[in-house]
Protein backbone atom coordinates (compact mmCIF):
# COMPACT_ATOMS: atom_id res chain seq x y z
CA UNK A 1 0.00 0.00 0.00
CA UNK A 2 1.15 3.53 -0.76
CA UNK A 3 0.00 6.74 0.84
CA UNK A 4 -1.74 9.48 -1.05
CA UNK A 5 -2.93 12.95 -0.22
CA UNK A 6 -6.33 13.54 -1.80
CA UNK A 7 -7.85 17.01 -2.00
CA UNK A 8 -11.56 17.36 -2.62
CA UNK A 9 -13.65 20.45 -3.31
CA UNK A 10 -17.24 20.50 -2.08
CA UNK A 11 -19.41 23.40 -3.22
CA UNK A 12 -23.11 24.29 -3.09
CA UNK A 13 -24.80 23.05 -6.24
CA UNK A 14 -25.39 25.61 -8.94
CA UNK A 15 -28.90 27.02 -8.67
CA UNK A 16 -29.07 26.60 -4.91
CA UNK A 17 -28.98 29.92 -3.08
CA UNK A 18 -25.59 30.35 -1.42
CA UNK A 19 -25.99 33.42 0.80
CA UNK A 20 -22.32 33.32 1.81
CA UNK A 21 -21.21 33.30 -1.80
CA UNK A 22 -23.65 36.08 -2.63
CA UNK A 23 -22.38 38.24 0.26
CA UNK A 24 -18.79 37.72 -0.88
CA UNK A 25 -19.66 38.49 -4.52
CA UNK A 26 -21.42 41.68 -3.40
CA UNK A 27 -18.37 42.68 -1.34
CA UNK A 28 -16.08 42.05 -4.30
CA UNK A 29 -18.30 44.24 -6.49
CA UNK A 30 -18.09 46.98 -3.86
CA UNK A 31 -14.30 46.71 -3.98
CA UNK A 32 -14.42 47.26 -7.73
CA UNK A 33 -14.06 43.68 -8.93
CA UNK A 34 -16.97 44.11 -11.27
CA UNK A 35 -16.07 41.10 -13.42
CA UNK A 36 -17.10 38.65 -10.70
CA UNK A 37 -20.26 36.99 -11.97
CA UNK A 38 -20.76 34.37 -9.28
CA UNK A 39 -19.15 33.18 -6.07
CA UNK A 40 -19.87 30.00 -4.19
CA UNK A 41 -18.34 29.11 -0.87
CA UNK A 42 -17.73 25.49 -0.02
CA UNK A 43 -15.20 23.28 1.72
CA UNK A 44 -11.78 22.01 0.82
CA UNK A 45 -10.99 18.70 2.50
CA UNK A 46 -7.53 17.13 2.48
CA UNK A 47 -7.30 13.43 3.31
CA UNK A 48 -4.23 11.23 3.67
CA UNK A 49 -5.22 7.72 2.71
CA UNK A 50 -3.49 4.42 2.16
CA UNK A 51 -4.28 2.84 -1.21
CA UNK A 52 -2.71 0.63 -3.86
CA UNK A 53 -2.90 3.20 -6.66
CA UNK A 54 -3.78 6.89 -7.10
CA UNK A 55 -7.04 5.83 -8.78
CA UNK A 56 -7.94 3.64 -5.83
CA UNK A 57 -7.27 6.55 -3.47
CA UNK A 58 -9.53 8.78 -5.57
CA UNK A 59 -12.26 6.13 -5.67
CA UNK A 60 -12.13 5.73 -1.90
CA UNK A 61 -12.54 9.47 -1.40
CA UNK A 62 -15.42 9.55 -3.89
CA UNK A 63 -17.20 6.98 -1.71
CA UNK A 64 -16.48 9.11 1.35
CA UNK A 65 -18.05 12.08 -0.42
CA UNK A 66 -21.15 10.07 -1.33
CA UNK A 67 -21.65 8.85 2.21
CA UNK A 68 -20.52 11.72 4.42
CA UNK A 69 -18.38 14.53 3.09
CA UNK A 70 -20.94 15.99 0.66
CA UNK A 71 -24.71 16.25 0.90
CA UNK A 72 -26.07 14.74 -2.33
CA UNK A 73 -29.17 16.96 -2.09
CA UNK A 74 -27.37 20.28 -2.17
CA UNK A 75 -23.67 19.89 -2.92
CA UNK A 76 -21.35 18.85 -5.70
CA UNK A 77 -17.86 17.52 -5.12
CA UNK A 78 -14.79 17.20 -7.22
CA UNK A 79 -11.51 15.43 -6.55
CA UNK A 80 -9.11 18.30 -7.08
CA UNK A 81 -5.81 16.50 -6.66
CA UNK A 82 -4.24 13.15 -5.76
CA UNK A 83 -0.56 13.26 -4.87
CA UNK A 84 1.73 10.50 -3.69
CA UNK A 85 3.24 10.76 -0.22
CA UNK A 86 6.57 9.21 0.58
CA UNK B 1 -47.30 6.17 26.34
CA UNK B 2 -43.52 6.09 26.43
CA UNK B 3 -41.38 8.76 24.74
CA UNK B 4 -37.64 8.44 24.19
CA UNK B 5 -35.54 11.59 23.86
CA UNK B 6 -32.19 10.98 22.19
CA UNK B 7 -29.20 12.80 23.66
CA UNK B 8 -26.36 13.36 21.21
CA UNK B 9 -23.15 15.10 22.25
CA UNK B 10 -24.18 18.73 21.83
CA UNK B 11 -27.95 18.25 22.17
CA UNK B 12 -29.35 21.09 24.27
CA UNK B 13 -33.12 20.75 23.92
CA UNK B 14 -33.34 17.21 25.27
CA UNK B 15 -34.28 18.44 28.75
CA UNK B 16 -36.96 20.73 27.32
CA UNK B 17 -38.43 17.85 25.29
CA UNK B 18 -38.32 15.58 28.34
CA UNK B 19 -40.03 18.29 30.42
CA UNK B 20 -42.75 18.79 27.80
CA UNK B 21 -43.54 15.07 27.74
CA UNK B 22 -43.10 14.15 31.40
CA UNK B 23 -44.21 17.27 33.27
CA UNK B 24 -46.66 18.97 30.93
CA UNK B 25 -48.13 16.09 28.96
CA UNK B 26 -47.88 13.76 31.96
CA UNK B 27 -46.53 10.81 29.99
CA UNK B 28 -43.54 8.56 30.54
CA UNK B 29 -40.24 9.85 29.13
CA UNK B 30 -36.74 8.38 29.06
CA UNK B 31 -33.43 9.63 27.70
CA UNK B 32 -31.79 7.52 25.02
CA UNK B 33 -28.01 7.77 24.86
CA UNK B 34 -26.52 8.20 21.37
CA UNK B 35 -24.09 5.33 21.88
CA UNK B 36 -26.76 2.84 22.90
CA UNK B 37 -28.47 0.38 20.60
CA UNK B 38 -31.60 0.09 22.74
CA UNK B 39 -34.76 2.15 22.32
CA UNK B 40 -36.02 0.81 25.68
CA UNK B 41 -39.38 -0.05 24.16
CA UNK B 42 -40.45 3.55 23.56
CA UNK B 43 -43.50 4.30 21.42
CA UNK B 44 -42.21 7.65 20.15
CA UNK B 45 -38.66 8.82 19.46
CA UNK B 46 -37.82 12.52 19.75
CA UNK B 47 -34.69 13.81 18.03
CA UNK B 48 -34.16 17.07 19.92
CA UNK B 49 -32.56 20.38 19.04
CA UNK B 50 -28.99 21.38 19.71
CA UNK B 51 -25.64 21.38 18.01
CA UNK B 52 -24.80 17.70 17.80
CA UNK B 53 -21.10 17.18 17.13
CA UNK B 54 -20.69 20.96 17.03
CA UNK B 55 -22.47 21.05 13.66
CA UNK B 56 -19.11 19.99 12.21
CA UNK B 57 -19.08 19.33 8.46
CA UNK B 58 -22.86 19.99 8.16
CA UNK B 59 -25.53 20.21 10.82
CA UNK B 60 -26.63 16.65 11.58
CA UNK B 61 -24.14 15.01 9.21
CA UNK B 62 -22.17 13.21 11.90
CA UNK B 63 -24.99 12.55 14.38
CA UNK B 64 -26.81 10.52 11.76
CA UNK B 65 -24.10 7.86 12.07
CA UNK B 66 -24.49 7.61 15.85
CA UNK B 67 -25.12 4.02 17.00
CA UNK B 68 -28.67 4.82 18.20
CA UNK B 69 -29.65 6.11 14.75
CA UNK B 70 -29.66 2.58 13.36
CA UNK B 71 -32.41 1.70 15.84
CA UNK B 72 -34.22 4.98 15.21
CA UNK B 73 -34.25 4.24 11.46
CA UNK B 74 -35.55 0.71 12.09
CA UNK B 75 -38.25 2.13 14.40
CA UNK B 76 -39.25 4.58 11.63
CA UNK B 77 -39.33 1.77 9.04
CA UNK B 78 -41.72 -0.14 11.30
CA UNK B 79 -44.01 2.90 11.27
CA UNK B 80 -42.95 4.14 14.69
CA UNK B 81 -43.41 7.87 15.25
CA UNK B 82 -40.35 10.13 15.19
CA UNK B 83 -40.58 13.82 16.08
CA UNK B 84 -37.49 15.62 14.80
CA UNK B 85 -37.06 19.18 16.02
CA UNK B 86 -34.52 21.71 14.73
CA UNK B 87 -31.16 19.89 14.88
CA UNK B 88 -33.25 16.71 14.98
CA UNK B 89 -34.83 17.77 11.66
CA UNK B 90 -31.35 18.33 10.23
CA UNK B 91 -30.28 14.88 11.45
CA UNK B 92 -33.43 13.25 10.03
CA UNK B 93 -32.77 14.81 6.61
CA UNK B 94 -29.13 13.73 6.67
CA UNK B 95 -30.25 10.23 7.62
CA UNK B 96 -32.72 10.09 4.73
CA UNK B 97 -35.74 9.77 7.04
CA UNK B 98 -37.04 12.98 5.48
CA UNK B 99 -36.32 14.54 2.08
CA UNK B 100 -34.45 17.77 1.48
CA UNK B 101 -31.82 19.62 3.46
CA UNK B 102 -31.57 22.56 5.84
CA UNK B 103 -29.07 25.16 4.72
CA UNK B 104 -27.65 28.34 6.18
CA UNK B 105 -30.34 30.96 6.81
CA UNK B 106 -30.61 33.29 3.82
CA UNK B 107 -29.79 36.22 6.12
CA UNK B 108 -26.66 34.41 7.36
CA UNK B 109 -27.80 35.29 10.89
CA UNK B 110 -28.60 32.93 13.73
CA UNK B 111 -32.27 33.56 14.57
CA UNK B 112 -33.76 33.16 18.04
CA UNK B 113 -37.29 34.55 18.03
CA UNK B 114 -40.97 33.72 18.02
CA UNK B 115 -42.41 33.02 14.59
CA UNK B 116 -45.87 32.25 13.31
CA UNK B 117 -46.57 29.04 11.46
CA UNK B 118 -49.78 27.91 9.82
CA UNK B 119 -51.02 24.35 10.19
CA UNK B 120 -51.22 23.11 6.61
CA UNK B 121 -52.51 19.60 7.19
CA UNK B 122 -54.39 18.44 10.28
CA UNK B 123 -54.63 14.85 9.07
CA UNK B 124 -51.27 13.72 10.47
CA UNK B 125 -50.37 12.01 13.71
CA UNK B 126 -48.58 15.21 14.76
CA UNK B 127 -51.20 17.83 13.92
CA UNK B 128 -54.65 16.25 14.40
CA UNK B 129 -55.42 18.35 17.48
CA UNK B 130 -55.13 21.61 15.56
CA UNK B 131 -57.72 23.32 13.39
CA UNK B 132 -57.03 23.60 9.64
CA UNK B 133 -55.17 26.84 8.96
CA UNK B 134 -54.62 27.49 12.66
CA UNK B 135 -51.77 29.91 13.30
CA UNK B 136 -49.29 28.95 16.02
CA UNK B 137 -46.71 31.11 17.77
CA UNK B 138 -43.63 28.97 18.37
CA UNK B 139 -39.99 29.98 18.81
CA UNK B 140 -37.16 29.20 16.43
CA UNK B 141 -33.46 29.11 17.32
CA UNK B 142 -31.25 28.16 14.42
CA UNK B 143 -28.59 29.27 11.99
CA UNK B 144 -29.29 26.60 9.40
CA UNK B 145 -33.01 26.23 8.84
CA UNK B 146 -33.57 27.11 5.20
CA UNK B 147 -35.51 24.12 3.89
CA UNK B 148 -34.24 23.22 0.44
CA UNK B 149 -35.19 20.47 -1.98
CA UNK B 150 -35.46 20.09 -5.74
CA UNK B 151 -38.67 21.16 -7.51
CA UNK B 152 -39.95 17.59 -7.94
CA UNK B 153 -39.57 16.91 -4.24
CA UNK B 154 -41.27 20.18 -3.30
CA UNK B 155 -44.17 19.45 -5.64
CA UNK B 156 -44.49 15.94 -4.27
CA UNK B 157 -44.47 17.19 -0.66
CA UNK B 158 -47.23 19.67 -1.45
CA UNK B 159 -49.22 17.26 -3.63
CA UNK B 160 -49.20 14.57 -0.96
CA UNK B 161 -50.15 16.96 1.84
CA UNK B 162 -46.82 16.44 3.54
CA UNK B 163 -46.15 20.11 4.27
CA UNK B 164 -47.25 20.29 7.91
CA UNK B 165 -46.34 23.90 8.72
CA UNK B 166 -45.52 27.05 6.80
CA UNK B 167 -44.11 30.35 8.07
CA UNK B 168 -46.80 33.05 7.82
CA UNK B 169 -47.55 36.60 8.93
CA UNK B 170 -50.05 37.59 11.63
CA UNK B 171 -52.89 37.43 9.13
CA UNK B 172 -51.90 33.93 8.09
CA UNK B 173 -50.54 35.02 4.72
CA UNK B 174 -47.23 34.25 3.08
CA UNK B 175 -44.64 36.95 2.56
CA UNK B 176 -40.87 37.14 2.42
CA UNK B 177 -40.58 38.99 5.72
CA UNK B 178 -42.39 36.25 7.62
CA UNK B 179 -40.18 33.51 6.18
CA UNK B 180 -37.33 33.94 8.67
CA UNK B 181 -34.71 31.74 7.04
CA UNK B 182 -35.69 31.86 3.37
CA UNK B 183 -37.08 28.32 3.26
CA UNK B 184 -38.38 27.25 -0.11
CA UNK B 185 -42.16 27.70 -0.26
CA UNK B 186 -41.95 28.93 3.37
CA UNK B 187 -41.82 25.33 4.60
CA UNK B 188 -41.31 25.05 8.36
CA UNK B 189 -42.20 21.39 8.85
CA UNK B 190 -42.84 18.26 6.79
CA UNK B 191 -43.84 14.65 7.32
CA UNK B 192 -42.44 11.50 5.72
CA UNK B 193 -44.24 9.63 2.93
CA UNK B 194 -45.64 7.17 5.48
CA UNK B 195 -46.60 10.03 7.78
CA UNK B 196 -44.80 8.74 10.87
CA UNK B 197 -41.75 11.04 10.83
CA UNK B 198 -42.16 14.77 11.26
CA UNK B 199 -39.36 17.32 11.06
CA UNK B 200 -39.79 20.98 11.91
CA UNK B 201 -37.44 23.86 12.66
CA UNK B 202 -39.63 25.64 15.28
CA UNK B 203 -39.41 24.30 18.82
CA UNK B 204 -42.81 23.00 20.01
CA UNK B 205 -41.20 21.76 23.26
CA UNK B 206 -40.39 25.39 24.13
CA UNK B 207 -44.02 26.42 23.69
CA UNK B 208 -45.95 24.13 26.02
CA UNK B 209 -46.75 26.53 28.87
CA UNK B 210 -48.29 29.99 28.67
CA UNK B 211 -45.81 31.03 31.39
CA UNK B 212 -43.06 31.09 28.76
CA UNK B 213 -45.10 32.98 26.18
CA UNK B 214 -46.99 30.28 24.31
CA UNK B 215 -48.43 26.82 24.69
CA UNK B 216 -49.18 26.48 20.99
CA UNK B 217 -46.66 23.64 20.64
CA UNK B 218 -48.45 21.37 23.05
CA UNK B 219 -50.89 20.29 20.35
CA UNK B 220 -48.14 18.35 18.59
CA UNK B 221 -47.56 16.22 21.67
CA UNK B 222 -51.30 15.86 22.31
CA UNK B 223 -51.80 14.85 18.68
CA UNK B 224 -49.26 12.04 19.00
CA UNK B 225 -50.89 10.93 22.23
CA UNK B 226 -54.33 10.88 20.61
CA UNK B 227 -53.17 8.97 17.53
CA UNK B 228 -50.54 6.60 18.85
CA UNK B 229 -52.39 5.44 21.94
CA UNK B 230 -55.68 5.11 20.01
Amino acid sequence: MSRYRVSVHIVPRKGILDPQGKAVADALHTLGFRDVEDARIGRHVVLDVAARTPDAAGDAVRQMCERLLANPVTEDYEIARVEGLS
Amino acid sequence: MKFGVVTFPGSNCDYDAFHAVADVLGEHAVYLWHKDHDLQGVDVVILPGGFSYGDYLRAGAIARFSPIMREVAAHARRGGPVLAVCNGFQIACEAGLLPGALLRNASLSFLGQFVRVRVENTDTMFTNRYAPGQILRIPIAHGEGRFTADEDTLNRLEGEGRVAFRYVNAAGGLDAESNPNGSQRAIAGIVSAEGNVMGLMPHPERAVESLVGSNDGLGIFQSMLARVSA
